[in-house]
């Protein structure tokens, strides 16, 4: 196997006495998609904060690129082409659809100190919006206030905003989570597009979309990875259909 | 795409943009006019009110532009209107009595003043940030207070007004009216760029949502930190003016109640709205006048009705004209 883009080290995290990621080790290949899926409360989604950069870990290390990013900022990884969509759609919800996603190329084009000329007018920021915009279905609703949408509408937003900063690498925290019928459809339709031209890592509930889309898949259980492979050999394991998917999925 | 969401028709601008610049334009015009109303009327004492309004309106406009737009409540504001006033008195004590001069002293005291406050009280956010730029107010004002070679306590008498070009213009109160609403003009010209542009975006993101604007790429600090020195700065080119206009500078300029005064302008205002800013120190300072002369129990009164806007018009008159004009409240 090439280098991997990510690769994380014995990442420990604990609220209190509750481990929330414990002596965490994992890769993931240029390239690939990885799925990663386990119960409630596992700590996908605090393990997604730490490889953000939104939460610190206790200890451990995290490589991105052959680089140690353990200690950068959120933003600053964002600059070296990391995106993270939330769990909790996270928007802003006072602008406009099309202003959210202008934001996010604003941030990767050019300098932010600028004081005069009219943002919302930049033809480089909206036209690159728009595509992204494009890619998830929302461009015709580019002009409409983001925060009263629906809650499908958000999840969609997410992603364009994610894919507006250009990422290498992308981070989805349960993307699909209360979206339904056609809007998840095309947004399965549109991470299998993305499989080819950037590395994904998908926290998911749905098995189905997991095992279709995934090329390896981690399971966390209580802060720790049991088992990592191939669709075929996590749906073989039979210490992941004991731990996990025995329930999930008869 | 999906078709059973009825989409409104796409608006390229949202039209209230529009709206507001002319309503400010409008009380500009109505500023402007306020001369002649007072000659009409024979009340020279109006044009001394409109030149506080005036004033204000710059200082409650820089406070809107942290305020409103950045989500900084800063419960320290006056002291740069302090500084700014005590630019003219101590400048002019050495000798040194040109309007431009005193600017560029206010403007650079204020900017290393809020830099180094702002780059403190910016560590920390909502409540505590409050407290610390009310902290660093009451220290600034203090200060003045120590200054026993100033007057202290009591503030002190300019004996004359700045001067242009080495001329005493501005010892008329027409001229000091004029250059007052010129410098709110172009206050607001540039203000009203500033949120628009690049920056502002980035500003008023972070106020939307800051965990987001990390989360695509950018720090917060760097440009919360520059808006708040550069409404400092604006704040204290009001300070520059109250001192010319009043001919005498206290602490009293400075201490807590006028922070707070400038806070209640900007909420009766309707926060992140620059006319409002304006239109709220308008508001705030008619009452005052106004009720202060039909009882002494004026504070009262006025607690009173901000009480009301800020249960009913929770959007300061702005959002009441949008309410009315049938707009999103
Ligand atoms: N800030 C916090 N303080 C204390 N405990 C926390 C905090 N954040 C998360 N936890 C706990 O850590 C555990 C893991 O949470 P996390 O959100 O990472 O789980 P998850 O795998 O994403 O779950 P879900 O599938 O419900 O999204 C949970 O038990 C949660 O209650
Ligand atoms: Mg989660």
């Amino acid at each position: 196997m090439s280098d991997p883009l990510l690769s994380v080290r014995h990442l420990c995290k604990a609220y209190g006495a509750l481990k929330v990621t414990d002596d965490l080790s994992l890769d993931v290949a240029t390239g690939e998609l990885h799925a990663i899926i386990g119960p409630n409360g596992a700590g996908k989604t605090t393990l997604i904060s730490q490889l953000s950069g939104q939460l610190r870990p206790d200890s451990g290390r995290i490589d991105y690129g052959g680089r140690d990013i353990t200690r950068l900022k959120m933003h600053e990884r964002v600059r070296h082409g990391m995106a993270r969509s939330f769990q909790i759609t996270s928007i802003l919800p006072g602008f406009t659809v099309l202003e959210n996603v202008a934001m996010a190329v604003q941030a990767r084009s050019g300098s932010s100190f600028r004081f005069f000329g009219a943002a919302a007018r930049e033809r480089v920021l909206n036209d690159a919006a728009m595509d992204a915009l494009a890619e998830v279905g929302l461009d015709d609703r580019a002009h409409r206030i983001a925060g009263p949408m629906s809650h499908g509408e958000h999840r969609q937003l997410e992603i364009a905003v994610a894919l507006a900063t250009k990422p290498r690498l992308l981070l989805l925290d349960e993307p699909l989570a209360g979206t339904g019928g056609e809007e998840a459809e095309n947004l399965v339709a549109l991470f299998r597009k993305l499989k080819a031209r950037t590395t994904l890592v998908l926290i998911e509930h749905d098995m189905q979309v997991v095992f279709a889309l995934a090329d390896r898949i981690s399971v966390l259980v209580y802060g720790r990875i049991v088992a990592s492979g191939t669709p075929d050999e996590i749906r073989s394991d039979p210490a992941v259909r004991e731990a996990y998917l025995g329930e999930e999925t008869t | 795409m999906s078709a059973n969401t009825a989409t409104a028709p796409a608006k390229a601008l949202p039209p209230r943009v529009a709206l507001r610049t002319w309503v400010a334009i409008a009380l500009f015009a109505g500023f402007a006019l306020v001369p002649v109303l007072a000659g009409l009327i024979d009340d020279p004492f109006l044009l001394v009110t409109a030149t506080r309004i005036v004033v204000f309106a710059i200082a409650a406009m820089a406070l809107d532009l942290i305020l409103g737009y950045g989500a900084m409540v800063s419960f320290g504001h006056a002291a740069y209107l302090g500084i700014g006033a005590y630019a003219v008195a101590i400048l002019s004590a050495y000798g040194i009595t040109d309007l431009g001069l005193h600017l560029l002293a206010a403007v650079m005291v204020s900017a290393v003043f809020a830099a180094i406050t702002g780059g403190i009280s910016l560590r920390t956010r909502g409540v505590y940030f409050i407290m610390i730029t009310l902290a660093f107010g009451q220290m600034a004002y203090f200060f003045f207070v120590s200054l026993s070679a100033f007057g202290g306590d009591d503030g002190m008498t300019l004996g004359r007004r700045s001067t242009v070009f080495g001329q005493p213009l501005l010892e008329d109160n027409l001229v000091l009216f004029y250059v007052a609403l010129g410098f709110l003009v172009a206050l607001y010209a540039f203000s009203a760029a500033l949120v628009r542009s690049r920056f502002g975006r980035v500003l008023t993101g972070t106020r939307e949502n800051r965990i987001r604007m990390q989360a695509i790429g950018f720090a917060p600090f760097p440009y919360q930190l520059t808006a708040f020195v550069i409404s400092g700065c604006m704040t204290s080119v009001a300070g520059v003016l109250l001192a010319n206009q009043s001919e005498f500078v206290s602490p009293a300029f400075m201490n807590w109640h006028r922070s707070g005064e400038l806070i209640v302008m900007v909420v009766l205002g309707g926060i992140g709205n620059l006319t409002g800013a304006i239109g709220g120190a308008m508001i705030a300072l008619l009452l005052e006048d106004w009720l202060s002369l039909l009882t002494r129990h004026w504070r009262l009164f006025f607690g009173l009705f901000l009480v009301l806007v800020v249960l009913y018009a929770p959007g300061g008159v702005t959002g009441l004209i949008r309410r009315i004009r049938g707009g999103p409240p």
